[in-house]
């Protein structure tokens, strides 16, 4: 061990490689120069400039989310540090491992109302899953130990460490702990054996069940065992808004998305369904609809990292506490030791399925003269042969996202799922875009959502970030206004954004590449030019202003009571006349 | 339904935010709640009263247990305890109420902890219904203050 002092900067530095961390998003201000300056003189730690702090920590999560290591952000105190509360509340809400570092005052002055002074661990307590002041330079290696293991272990999410002044250029000997033993926090990883059995008894057990898979299995990196988990007891699969990935949408067993703009038949299943496995996911408002009338018939395994997501929203039969992954190599193991004709068993339900799905199936109705939403992200899926990383906003554009195009591998999704931050998208896109330069990484954004993080357009070029962005615009905040729609007669306050800038002159002013498709014909020519283009592209697809995402659960209802739109309602005639 | 929980946490800066958080941020209540060192001065110890059905309560066990601060959580209404509250009471003792007030504090086993020509100030400990007890009896003579330190409690052998 070296006895060398070195200063508090360096020390941060020597951490971060220590970490493995290869690229952070970083910017500066007043308190953290000390930290720039070493950033500056070496050569192992990429720094990236984005232009707002709310996009750094986006960054940081899509890079998280993209490959499952901890991002990393640095900003300065005060403004910097509030301008991340946003972004640090998505990535909670959706239990992202980040590590953002926070400038702060000098010790001797917090409290004082100082420059640029926030309490930012105060602000971000309810938000972050740990946060810490650092006092003394001696502890900076230990605590910036600690938050990475805390942010990526057990249900992972942000950490936050505020770095006063003083702590960063004063000097301590830079010893890295191998280990961190915190007493007060021990996640359990391995789920209960005679639960496990229990849960492999009841499914062997149920004529109707059904798999709800959520985000957790994504980060607890279980597709591969939810695939198999599926196979083997031929149990459909539905997935929530962050699951999805977490099983290969163009599998035969795949019902695609449930709750609010689920599918028909994944909210059919889980309404008539006699269990549902619930894995990795936490019966969120927007799955269950009205919790009173979710899933009457079923009984509740549930299977989950957190012992809070248990029995918070709805009643549950077998619980089982551990890590998704390690759980389900243990029940996999289980069931296959039950030696039931799965096939013949699961027929008649199967088959039940099959009715639903071609009762209403997920459709919209074409138009040639005007460019449907839903047939962009389609002909994206055709482009790209579904091999690209897609990052969403939030709104209409998210959940036609979701809809129609088909997601096979996990951490190909990236979307705020929780808290639901309009301008996640594009930030998040560069970030994964930095992590995965041989991909593809396509934004899908609304010109609403596009409008909240535009200024990243500047990182992207500057950095040679090739990200392409498809803008669905329909120059409304399209979500709201169809809540406007159904629900308050019509009446559009606040939603119409009639002088969208320009998006195509307005991505050349950066120096990016701008698109524009106003006809359905126009639409897979301008894909293909972005998908070649080695340059950041925003592709501007003037779409149809009042479409609508169908099926739709209001709020408030049943998850069987759902509304469609105008093509399934033809369907439906057709069917009936068949009949 | 009241429930008396036990919570040993690191003895940091900011832990009490944090637990007191946990309830606001989730609308739970919090009816008392005391705090004091252990033997190991890394570690205190937190009695947190608190009201809610058997939901809720399931939740705020299990939020606690997941702070990161936060090493064990009892809940004691699944065991045998003792539980005692402090509470000085300050009262207005015009010449002809003081030998009133002092038998009522000798019924509570009450101390005379302070007095002057005008007050009595009582010390009395006990479980809740013994202090409510004594507040009531002592209310005609006109109490002019109270302060009570909220439960403190323990398990039984």
């Amino acid at each position: 061990m070296s006895t060398k002092q070195i200063t508090g900067a360096e020390i941060f530095i020597e951490c971060l490689k220590q970490e493995k961390v290869e690229t952070i998003f970083a910017y500066p201000g007043g308190v953290v120069l000390k930290i720039f300056d070493v950033l500056f003189g070496q050569k192992d730690v990429r720094y990236i400039l984005p232009r707002h702090e709310q996009g750094a920590v986006h960054m940081a999560d899509g890079f998280a989310r993209s490959t499952g290591r901890v991002g990393v952000a640095l900003v300065t105190s005060g403004p910097g540090a509030t301008n991340t509360v946003t972004a640090i509340a998505t990535a909670y809400m959706d239990s992202i491992p980040l590590v953002i570092f926070t400038g702060q005052v000098p010790t001797a002055l917090i409290g004082n109302d100082a420059f640029q002074e926030a309490d930012i661990v105060g602000i971000t307590r309810p938000c972050t899953k740990y946060n810490y002041l650092v006092k003394d330079v001696n502890e900076l290696a230990q605590t910036i130990k600690e938050a990475f293991y805390i942010a990526a272990s057990g249900r992972p999410g942000p950490v936050l460490i505020d770095l006063p002044r003083d702590v960063v250029t004063s000097k301590a000997e830079f010893h890295y702990p191998e280990k961190v033993k915190i007493r007060s926090y021990n996640p359990t990883v391995l789920g209960n054996k005679r639960q496990i059995k229990q849960a492999a008894e009841a499914i062997a057990a149920a004529k109707k069940p059904v798999c709800y898979i959520g985000g957790g299995v994504i980060l607890s990196g279980a597709a591969e065992e939810i695939r198999e988990f599926a196979e083997i007891t031929k149990i459909p699969v539905t997935h929530t808004l962050m699951g999805i990935g977490g099983f290969p949408g163009t599998h035969p067993l795949s019902l695609g998305m449930l709750g609010m703009h689920g599918t028909y038949y994944a909210n059919m299943s889980i309404h008539n369904s006699d269990l549902i496995v619930a894995i990795g996911a936490r019966f969120d408002d927007r799955v269950t609809g009205k919790v009173e009338g979710f899933a009457p018939g079923a009984k509740i395994i549930h299977i989950d990292v957190d012992p809070t997501s248990i029995r918070k929203n709805v009643r549950v039969d077998i619980p089982v506490v551990g890590d998704v992954k390690h759980v389900m190599v243990e029940l996999n193991k289980e069931l296959r030791t039950i030696k039931e004709p799965w096939d013949a068993i699961r027929k008649s339900w199967l088959k039940q399925i099959d009715e639903w799905r071609t009762e209403h199936p997920l459709t919209y109705e074409h138009d040639e003269e005007v460019i449907k939403p839903q047939f962009v992200v389609e002909k994206l899926y055709e482009v790209t042969g579904g091999d690209a990383i897609i990052v969403t906003d939030v709104g209409q554009h998210q959940m036609w996202a979701a809809q129609f195009y088909k997601y096979d591998k996990p951490r190909t999704w990236l979307s705020s799922g929780g808290l639901g931050t309009m301008g996640y998208g594009f930030p998040a896109a560069i970030g994964a875009k930095v992590a995965h330069p041989e991909k593809n990484v396509f934004s899908i954004s609304g010109d609403g959502s596009v409008q909240m993080n535009i200024q990243e357009l500047a990182t992207a070029v500057e950095n040679n970030i090739p990200v392409k962005v498809a803008i669905l615009n329909n120059r409304y905040l399209g979500m709201v206004r169809q809540w406007q729609e159904l629900f308050y007669q019509e009446r559009y306050s606040s939603v119409d954004l009639g002088s969208t800038p320009d998006f195509v002159k307005l991505a050349e002013a950066y120096g990016a590449v701008g698109l524009r498709a106003t006809k359905p014909a126009e639409v897979v020519p301008v894909l293909k030019e972005a998908l070649k283009s080695k340059k950041t592209v925003f592709m501007d697809f003037v779409v149809a202003r009042y479409e609508k995402v169908y099926p739709m659960v209001p709020a408030g209802a049943s998850i069987n009571e759902m509304i469609f739109g105008e093509e399934t309602k033809k369907i439906e005639k057709k069917l009936r006349a068949v009949k | 339904m009241k429930h008396i929980i036990s919570v040993l946490v690191e003895n940091k800066f900011g832990v009490l935010s944090r637990v007191s958080g946990l309830f606001s941020g989730r609308g739970f209540n919090i009816e008392t709640i005391s705090i004091g060192p252990t033997l190991d001065p890394s570690i205190s110890q937190m009695t947190i009263v608190t009201t809610g059905d058997e939901r809720i309560l399931e939740q705020i066990i299990k939020q606690l247990n997941k702070l990161i601060d936060v090493i064990k959580v009892t809940d004691l209404a699944d065991k045998e305890y003792v539980e005692r509250e402090m509470c000085l009471i300050k009262i207005n003792t015009p010449p002809e109420h003081r030998a009133e007030a002092l038998r009522i504090a000798d019924i509570f086993r009450a101390r005379v902890v302070d007095s002057s020509q005008k007050s009595y100030t009582f010390q009395v400990t006990g479980d809740e219904k013994k202090i409510e007890a004594c507040i009531e009896l002592l209310k005609p003579m006109g109490i002019k203050e109270i302060v009570r330190t909220g439960k403190v409690a323990i398990t039984r052998e």
